[in-house]
């Protein structure tokens, strides 16, 4: 007979490090990653799948985190805001270009919105095929799930605008230098 | 606000699932995506004594795209039959609808079948299945038994299903031949409940006439209602059927309720203003696959 518990134990990798911990049922995620691990970059607003400031990554998949309970991330992998950067290989660590364009567009300002929009956009930018231009109905969808009070949104999606076009210069340098060396060869 | 306490069980097959509903009693609630659940929770609106989680089943995750319709198993998110080209191929009013399920985040989580289990009258899917006139598997201790849209929803957030039960799978008969369907919606923000949504099939003769014109409606009734608007357009040449009577014909057979959102009579607007756009659609959708 399967039991039937108010605390049970759970192992989940947390931004790449595993983790253990014994929490109680009724935890959400958010409460598990603000409370349990610390991870307070995790910001918990309507708590109820409305505004998306808690959306983290659920096995890379955006998910609000006050939405699912901690003990259904056994198993599983979680990214918060805190995982988005990369290391550089020399102890410092490389912003995710949406986090990038986030400081180059101004696109907040009190910041409490922030985690969820870079965790959504993040994930949808490294979803797509970054050598083709981004459309503003692909920006419109992944701006769409999450609410900010401050900034109107204008520069939210000229950070995606941003984000997205830096990953198409990353994503084709050949290319790129081929179509210039053809248009010096025009002239 | 934080859920109510609680206890939890996570199953790994439908018999030990039924076992534990069994036990538990009234109290106990299965989840499956949670992203109407927990809500719910949070916001203390329910408060089940044991939640049964389903997600360790395994094999529930299937969507099976045959000649006859779709079946959509309890796991699957909205997210996947959304990305499924077989299941579109047969029944598109499902990437359709799925589609106008809520943000992509929501979407990664939240399952079709729970969705329909949840019976919310403003719900994308439990449109669909009525206007497909699809049916649930439900198993019960006693075995398992098919349930039919119509003796499914009984309520707002009730269904016909009580007891120890859990709903496997959702199926969505194939699209008919020489028919189009479209599904559209108005809500003050994408991703927001509709304040009124139509979903509809039309279907033409050799000749290419109306023969049937069909529509669902979101946040209209209590339950999902399925009109038949045939009369208004039956035996009209595709190209020039006269679309905006069917609206009409619609508008007067609706009876939604007003509140916060709407009134009655904005609703009942929609109602034929949206039947008349997307049967135009899905009448464009059948001349093609006609010709």
């Amino acid at each position: 007979m399967t039991e039937v518990r108010t605390e049970r134990a759970i192992s989940v990798v947390v931004n790449g490090v595993p983790r253990e911990a014994t929490v109680p049922v009724r935890w959400l995620l958010s409460d598990a990653l603000r409370h349990g691990f610390g991870l307070t970059g995790t910001h918990v607003g309507c708590e109820h799948g409305v505004c998306g400031a808690c959306t983290v990554l659920v096995d890379g998949q955006p998910t609000r985190s006050c939405l699912v309970l901690a003990v259904q991330v056994d198993g599983r992998e979680v990214t918060t805001v805190e995982g988005l950067s990369r290391s550089d290989h020399q102890g410092g660590q490389v912003l995710h270009p949406i986090q990038e364009a986030f400081r180059e567009c101004h696109a907040l300002q009190c910041g409490f919105c922030t985690p969820g929009f870079l965790t959504t956009i993040a994930a949808g930018l490294d979803a797509r095929d970054p050598s083709v231009e981004i459309t503003e109905e692909e920006v419109d969808e992944m701006v769409g799930g999450n609410l900010c009070r401050c900034t109107g949104y204008a520069n939210i999606k000229k950070a995606c605008r941003h984000a997205a076009a830096t990953m198409r210069e990353a994503a084709t340098p050949t290319e790129m230098a081929i179509s210039a060396g053809d248009e010096e060869a025009g002239r | 606000m934080k859920p109510a306490p609680f206890s939890y069980a996570d199953p790994t097959s439908v018999e030990e699932a039924l076992d534990v509903l069994t036990a538990e009693g009234e109290g106990a609630k299965v989840l499956a995506g949670g992203q109407s659940l927990l809500p719910l929770l949070s916001m203390r609106l329910a408060a089940p004594t044991t939640l049964v989680d389903i997600n360790r089943v395994p094999g529930l995750d299937q969507i099976s795209a045959g000649p006859d319709g779709v079946r959509v198993g309890a796991l699957v998110r909205h997210a996947q039959l959304l990305a499924s080209a077989e299941a579109a191929g047969v029944q598109p009013l499902l990437g359709r609808a799925t589609a106008n399920v809520a943000h992509p985040a929501i979407r990664n989580r939240g399952t079709t079948v729970g969705s329909i289990a949840h019976a919310d009258p403003s719900g994308e899917m439990t449109a669909v299945l009525a206007l497909t006139d699809g049916s649930v598997t439900v198993a019960t201790p006693d075995g398992r038994e098919t349930v039919g849209w119509a003796d499914f929803f009984l309520g707002p957030l009730e269904t016909s299903v009580h007891g120890p039960a859990v709903v496997l799978d959702a199926f969505f008969p194939a699209l008919p031949e020489r028919s189009g369907t479209a599904f559209a919606e108005i809500s003050r923000r994408k991703g927001d409940y509709a304040v009124c949504g139509a979903g509809v099939v039309v279907t033409l003769d050799d000749d290419r006439r109306v023969s049937s014109a069909r529509a669902a409606y979101l946040s209209v009734g209590l339950v999902p209602e399925v009109h038949d608007l045939t009369d208004a357009v039956v035996g009209q040449p595709v190209d020039s059927a006269d679309w905006a009577a069917a609206g009409e014909l619609a508008r007067g057979k609706v009876d939604p309720d007003g509140d916060l959102h709407a009134s009655a009579d904005y609703r009942r607007l929609l109602v034929a203003t949206l039947t008349a756009r997307t049967l135009a659609d899905a009448g464009a959708e059948a001349a093609r696959r006609t010709a």
